[in-house]
């Protein structure tokens, strides 16, 4: 069965205005660089890495937030990268994106049936009773009362505002939902509230998510499929079981082992990983995690490794393979 | 939205400002009553009387009684701040509003506002009452023309936040097109500075009208502006005080009114000054 | 005798005529080298209780209406602003979590590191500096003598953070407070952050109070911890009895929502509900609205901290914690 969503050398590169009076090309930010993966129906690929490794570039481009500078992202039959105004509009339906900061992802001037019914209206529906009882049953849907439809933004906590960007994210009935760090900035047991909701709402409608999220713990959780990147780059991708309990590159390896513990009887158990992130503007030549692997060869300095399934559905970019 | 009223009212200064350019405006809407006798009435042989029980106000070297003189200027006066109010709302968030979210038209309009600016105010109104000739309608253009330039750039800096904010972002991804995002994102969003704005400006008219009637370029005479009664009564500052004096004590509580009202839209809506969740 | 004695500390918001309690009669103290973290979610007073110790509550509008803080001999809820400025840097040092609106834009780090040990300190201008790069160095900043001159903006977060670290040690304090030094980092800089607090202070001797609401920071460096909810502190505990033997429901819950990487479980056990709104707490125990534990005696008189367990110094605050503890 072909997969929902397809992704193909997915490309993003900033060009950065010129520094005043210097000379030369503008710098270029390399935020995303070729990146592929595939995504299933009803699947959560969770996607991981730390700031700056262009996740959540990655995200807003398949919801064409961004514009990619190049690849193919196929999503029921079309190439999103390359669809007209018109036909966006139309696929915008299928695929939609909850962002991290619940404070600013609602407008404060709208009510809450207001910011629910908005896609609705946008894709053609009338402010009328069956409009409106709709809105009433996806604020149910996603924990809240339809009473609330009423309020506006700033009465509720964050979880709850999460819980307002989801019903708005499910408004138009999509198959794919990114959530951009949808979790990272709430409380941890409202966080396991929303984790909760979306694998409800995952069983339910048979959605699929991208998860973009820098803690693997809650990434472990909520994925059947796991995919790591450095520095614009997808380093390693695998079936959640394969990636945790046999991480092949030595910067999974490394991110896991800096997972905080959850017993103080582990302590003094970790490698911590030496050196800083590099930045983006200038990234090492060959194997960008070069500089920081403990396993550097000379070869990774030159040669940029390849992502190559090693062991069946578990793909890695790395010499030591 | 009524939380925001229930704060404004709880305002000292703002309620203070209410209450005083209530008097001002109450003044204005009642004059036909207020000003018994015609403000441009001649009466030769009652000129320069002092204010008394006849004449509250006085009256100038025409005999004309200053009471109705000044609360027919009140009028004048309001009716021109709103006129100049009025006309950079519309025109001001128009080229601000589409400057600061049209990225391509931007420079090229910021630019237009920077030459604009590049006026000193003053000489740009009087240029232009220069040029289209004095009066009333003249004088409210000018003065809106050196403003709006200041407008528009008020509203583009809110204008470029808010585009960038994340409900703008779902909004987009949601598929809403430019029409809708304006109207029902963007614009709304960005009326908080707009509106303290506003409230200063009218001050900024109504002293503006003022001067340019001082210098004979606003409304011609008789008409009686504030600006008008006092230039006119310039040169009798010694043998009669009020016809300058008391138009000018009006002017300042009706700017003074304004600019507290001004203070306390600025402390309430200022999104800066409220509480954190 | 331990270092810092907070008794009866009570912290209060003003909205307009209305005053709120951000923290609520709390207590506690802090032994010196001990790392003490203090744990909770949003709303719970945890940043309020490190910002009423160091006299930095947010003016006008906060205050510390009742307690006392007692340092090194002193009650510093009772000095004025010119003696706590002595204290803070010198006595005790603070450690923010956002490194970029906490360092000045426009200096060097270098620069504001030696005007901290020069605030403090006689020394002369290059005293000063090479104190400055040693200290530079002690946080882990390679080659310090050429990062002096960096600009904060020049510096990742994680080298923001240790430079904020460094200031707040440059003049050797006795206790450091650190406010959620790790949430705005990377977990790989986390780690090295945590690795590099635990160092300092068995090298320099110093206290840690850590914030955070992260009970993996807890487990990673905590001797002792302490949960708050809602502006008072439920539980108190030696760390290894506090994730062995969580005695109140809250704890237990926090425990069991975080997410790890061992248990197969596929959802998370979530608490239900919302932390309360401060301007109307619930009577009595204010977690009993979310508890699973909850009965009608709950909502007298709210229950005071009481022995926990057989272990020494854990105490929690609930009315059933032999039932709890035997389930």
């Amino acid at each position: 069965m072909s997969p929902l969503l397809q992704v193909e050398g997915l490309t993003k590169h900033f060009r950065l205005r010129r520094d005043g009076l210097r000379r030369g090309p503008a710098p270029l930010l390399r935020a995303v660089d070729e990146v592929s993966f595939t995504v299933a129906a009803g699947e959560t690929l969770g996607l991981v890495g730390e700031s700056g490794c262009g996740k959540s570039t990655v995200g807003r481009m398949l919801v064409r937030l961004i514009e990619p500078t190049a690849g193919r992202i196929e999503f029921l039959g079309s190439d999103l990268a390359r669809l007209s105004p018109a036909a966006l509009r139309r696929r915008r339906r299928d695929i939609q994106i909850i962002f991290q900061d619940p404070f600013g992802a609602l407008n404060p001037r709208m009510t809450v049936a207001e910011i629910v019914m908005e896609p609705l209206l946008i894709h053609g529906a009338r402010p009328d009773e069956a409009t409106r009882a709709r809105v009433a049953a996806l604020l149910e849907h996603v924990g809240l009362a339809a009473h609330h439809a009423g309020r506006y933004p700033h009465q509720f906590s964050g979880g709850q505002r999460q819980r307002i960007c989801i019903a708005r994210a499910l408004a138009l009935d999509p198959k794919f939902i990114v959530c951009d760090e949808a979790v990272s900035a709430l409380d941890i047991s409202i966080q396991a509230q929303i984790v909760n909701l979306l694998q409800d709402l995952q069983d339910e409608f048979g959605l699929a998510y991208l998860f973009i999220a820098h803690d693997l713990s809650v990434v472990k959780h909520i994925s059947h499929r796991v995919a790591v990147m450095y520095l614009g780059k997808l380093v390693e991708i695998a079936d959640k079981k394969s990636l945790y309990a046999t991480p092949r590159h030595p910067y999974t390896q490394a991110l896991l082992a800096a997972v905080p513990i959850t017993n103080p009887r582990d302590r003094g158990r970790k490698a911590v990983l030496i050196g800083e992130i590099p930045s983006a503007l200038d990234p090492p030549t060959g194997c960008r995690f070069h500089t920081r692997c403990p396993h550097v060869m000379p070869v990774c300095r030159e040669i940029e490794p390849l992502l190559e399934e090693t062991v069946p559905g578990h793909r890695v970019a790395c010499h030591l393979e | 939205m009524s939380d925001t009223l229930r704060r404004l009212l709880r305002h000292r200064l703002f309620v203070t400002g209410l209450v005083l350019l209530g008097i001002v405006v109450t003044v204005a809407v009642l004059a036909p009553i207020l000003a018994a006798s015609d403000p441009n009435r001649l009466a030769m042989r009652s000129k320069f009387l002092p204010p008394s029980l006849d004449h509250p106000f006085g009256t100038d070297n025409f005999g004309r009684s200053q009471l109705s003189r000044v609360v027919w200027g009140a009028r004048l006066s309001l009716v021109m701040g709103l006129s100049v109010v009025a006309l950079n709302a519309v025109f001001g968030t128009l080229l601000g509003a589409v400057s600061g979210y049209f990225r391509r038209l931007d420079n090229m309009l910021m630019r237009f506002n920077d030459a604009l600016m590049a006026f000193p105010a003053i000489i740009l109104a009087l240029a232009i009452t220069a040029a289209l000739g004095a009066s009333m309608i003249n004088a409210v253009i000018a003065i809106a023309v050196v403003y709006i330039p200041r407008t528009a750039r008020i509203v583009r800096a809110s204008v470029l936040v808010v585009r960038e904010t994340e409900y703008v972002q779902a909004a987009v991804a949601a598929g809403a097109g430019t029409w809708r995002i304006l109207r029902h994102h963007i614009l709304p969003n960005s009326m908080a500075p707009l509106i303290i704005q506003l409230s200063f400006l009218f001050a900024y008219a109504v002293i503006s009208e003022a001067t340019l009637s001082f210098l004979g370029l606003g409304a011609p005479p008789p008409t009686p502006t504030w600006g008008n009664i006092m230039s006119e009564g310039r040169q009798y500052m010694r043998e009669a005080p009020w016809i300058i004096a008391i138009p000018g004590v009006a002017l300042a509580l009706t700017v003074m009114s304004l600019n507290l009202l001004g203070d306390g839209l600025r402390d309430v809506l200022d999104p800066r000054l409220k509480v954190q969740q | 005798m331990s270092l810092l004695a907070v008794q009866g500390l009570r912290t209060v918001f003003a909205a307009g005529r209305r005053e709120t309690a951000a923290v609520d009669d709390i207590s506690f103290s802090v032994a010196e080298r001990e790392v003490l973290a203090v744990v909770g979610e949003s709303g719970s007073g945890k940043s309020v209780t490190a910002l009423s110790i160091m006299g930095l509550l947010p003016q006008p509008g906060a205050r510390v209406a009742a307690g006392s803080v007692h340092f090194d001999g002193q009650d510093l809820l009772t000095l004025d602003e010119r003696a706590m400025r002595r204290i803070r840097g010198k006595g005790i040092g603070m450690v923010f979590q956002e490194p970029m609106t906490a360092l000045h834009p426009l200096f060097s780090i270098g620069n504001q590191l030696v005007e901290t040990i020069r605030a403090h300190e006689r020394l002369s201008v290059r005293a000063g500096r090479e104190r400055a790069v040693a200290m530079l160095r002690k946080v882990g900043i390679a080659a310090p003598e050429r990062r002096f001159d960096d600009y904060p903006h020049q510096l990742s977060g994680g080298m923001r953070q240790r430079v904020m670290i460094a200031i707040a040690l440059a003049c050797h304090p006795k206790l450091l407070i650190a406010d959620e030094p790790t949430t705005a980092l990377d977990v790989t800089i986390q780690s090295q952050i945590l690795d590099l607090l635990l160092s300092l202070r068995d090298e320099l001797g110093m206290a840690l109070i850590i914030v955070t609401h992260n009970m993996g920071v807890v487990a990673e460096i905590a001797d002792r911890a302490l949960v708050m909810y809602a502006g008072r502190i439920v539980e108190e505990a030696a760390v290894e009895d506090l994730f062995d033997r969580p005695a109140h429901p809250y704890t237990r819950g926090l425990l069991a929502s975080m997410p790890t990487l061992d248990n197969e479980r596929r959802r998370l056990q979530a608490i239900p509900g919302l932390p309360p709104d401060p301007a109307s707490l619930p009577p009595g125990c204010r977690f009993a609205p979310r508890c699973s534990w909850q009965v009608a005696a709950c909502a007298g008189a709210g229950p005071a901290l009481v022995p926990a367990s057989s272990a020494a110094g854990h105490t929690a605050a609930c009315l059933r914690l032999g039932e709890i503890a035997a389930s």
